[in-house]
């Protein structure tokens, strides 16, 4: 039964159930894998024709409510460090208020579809090769075992100035790399429409040096306030968050996320992020291939100023 | 003083000669959340004092065209081995919908000095003023809008479309693609002989989203702050019911 709903923002129909199974798919994706998902879903919006300007304002309102549970849970097993998440907060949002002001200048310049879609390519593209190889090298390990790599305590970040105690984290560190983080955060948030989380989480343990069990938790308690101030930055100056678009792809995430979590519990680690790993690489790649293949029609339609 | 007065009757009379009463399945379009385009069928005769001129056959020419809008057209380029937008036309009023449909070929039943003052073809109803002296070739970008747009079943010729019977009975359907926007759409009917227009006639549809689509856009852009937030509030709710739904079915 083919159901169309025409959205009232991005003002184009499309299948009800497409949005539902998308929503569906990632939510599973997400689930089984423990990442957010807004760098995949992102990609298969542009992919099945919603502009880009309202993928990722709507994605950033969706990502607010699919962490909100999570942040909720985390907060309760006290697993948040609140003083670190504050800290990387402040940076989140100078970089997402730089974010919008970079994304809607380049909107008017034609070049916020290139933006976005380089943006994805070289993140998607060095994140995904990362993993693989690191997930290769881990079930290589794991065949042969007594090689295990130890974590370097000590690095340059403890040489910069104003410090301050993380008592939750048992961090004593400068400011000034969490603040960086979460600038660099809220700026791919802003243009990407992600929560960012795969840039901040392995930011936290490998540069921060923060303990495995507060990073989860941390990282969603500042996702959660970027992609809300971001939604409502776009909100105000883009019009692009689109209500109905974002509530079918929640209710679909929502429910893949409970299916794909018990999937993902009967997993390997390793086998997990070598499937994750491939599949960002396939969305890479077919985003890479957009951009180095001749495309079928040169000429592109855009409102003017937009 | 009365000779005078026939004969200016006798000069305005042919051009009235045969007037056009027409009529339309709907003027007015809503577009509901589950809209999926819509068909309008124009429907209308000829009315005449004198009998039917056999000289020169009776053609009919019917054109509905969404608001008009200001476009910009982007050409890619590659640069540095990937394809980006470099060269840019500005067009300053094109219909976001036009659809002609004829009793014939546009180009034998209308004369192209009428085709101008009338702007009836899709080329004719874009009107593009000057591009920058950098590009060379801007009928290209000008062709490109067209083509893109009847590519989107938004810019449709329809010759050989209106159904004309005796002289006198015309109709014709229009399908109004379900990527529409909103606004007041003209529908203009033309009739012509020997390629000169006999009578005009123009009536508006009113295309409007209505309901929650009308809500949800209004807030959208009367009021952005509340509306993002009531977004980030519908979504939380909206996630947070359907994990409880989820779970409540699951255990």
């Amino acid at each position: 039964m083919p159901m169309q709903i025409y959205l009232p923002i991005a003002e184009v129909s499309v299948n009800a159930f497409l949005l539902l199974g998308l929503g569906g798919i990632v939510g599973i994706l997400s689930g089984m894998f423990g990442v957010g998902g807004g760098f995949l879903m992102t990609p298969l919006l542009f992919f099945i024709g919603i502009p880009p300007a309202v993928a990722v304002a709507t994605e950033a309102n969706q990502i607010v409510a699919s962490s909100f549970s999570g942040v909720l849970a985390h907060l309760k097993r006290r697993t948040v460090d609140l003083k670190m998440g504050t800290v990387l907060l402040i940076g989140g949002l100078v970089g997402a208020a730089f974010g919008v002001q970079l994304f809607n200048t380049l909107k008017s310049l034609g070049q916020v579809d290139l933006l976005v879609k380089l943006c994805y390519v070289v993140f998607l593209g060095v994140i995904g090769g990362l993993m693989f190889f690191e997930s290769l090298n881990a079930i290589r390990r794991s065949r042969k075992p007594g090689a295990v790599a130890a974590r370097k305590k000590h690095n340059w970040i403890h040489n910069l100035p104003f410090k301050m105690k993380f008592r939750t984290s048992g961090l004593y560190i400068s400011v000034i790399p969490p603040l960086i983080v979460g600038v660099f955060v809220g700026v791919l948030a802003a243009i990407m429409g992600v929560g960012g989380g795969f840039i901040m989480v392995p930011a936290m343990i490998y540069l921060l040096g923060m303990p495995t069990k507060v990073v989860i938790g941390t990282s969603l308690f500042q996702i959660i306030f970027v992609t809300g101030f971001t939604t409502l930055l776009h909100a105000t100056t883009n019009y692009t968050v689109d209500m109905a678009l974002a509530v079918l792809l929640l209710v679909g995430g929502v429910i893949g996320a409970q299916i794909g979590t018990r999937i993902g519990v009967k997993m390997k680690a390793e086998q997990l992020r070598i499937l994750l790993a491939i599949m960002v690489l396939a969305v890479c790649g077919k985003l890479a291939l957009d951009l180095l293949l001749q495309p079928s029609e040169l000429y592109s339609l855009g409102a003017r100023g937009h | 003083m009365l000779r005078i007065l026939l004969l200016c009757l006798a000069l305005a009379l042919p051009a009235h000669a045969e007037e056009v009463v027409a009529g339309l399945s709907q003027n007015r379009i809503a577009i509901t959340a589950n809209f999926d385009g819509s068909e309008i069928l124009i429907f209308g005769a000829v009315k005449r004092e004198d009998p039917i001129s056999t000289t020169e056959p009776l053609e009919v020419i019917v054109a509905v065209v969404g608001p008009s809008e200001p476009i910009t057209v982007r050409r890619k380029d590659r640069r540095l081995g990937i394809w980006v937008n470099t060269e840019a036309v500005e067009v300053d009023a094109a219909p976001s919908f036009y659809a002609v449909a004829t009793t014939g070929p546009l180009v034998d039943i209308l004369r192209d000095t009428e085709d101008l003052r009338h702007q009836v073809s899709i080329p004719r109803a874009i009107r593009s003023v000057g591009a920058p002296q950098t590009v060379v070739d801007s009928e290209a970008f000008t062709e490109a809008l067209i083509r893109i747009r009847t590519k989107n079943g938004l810019y449709q010729q329809l010759e050989n479309q209106v159904e004309l019977s005796e002289d006198t009975l015309f109709r014709t359907s229009i399908a109004l693609p379900a990527n529409l926007t909103e606004g007041a759409y003209k529908t203009r009917i033309f009739l012509t002989r020997n390629g000169s227009v006999v009578d005009a006639y123009e009536t508006v549809i009113n295309v409007q989203k209505v309901g929650l689509e009308r809500w949800i856009y209004n807030l959208a852009h009367d009021r952005p702050l509340i509306y993002g937030i009531f977004s980030l509030f519908i979504a939380i709710v909206a996630g947070w019911s359907a994990s409880a739904v989820f779970r409540y079915f699951l255990t």
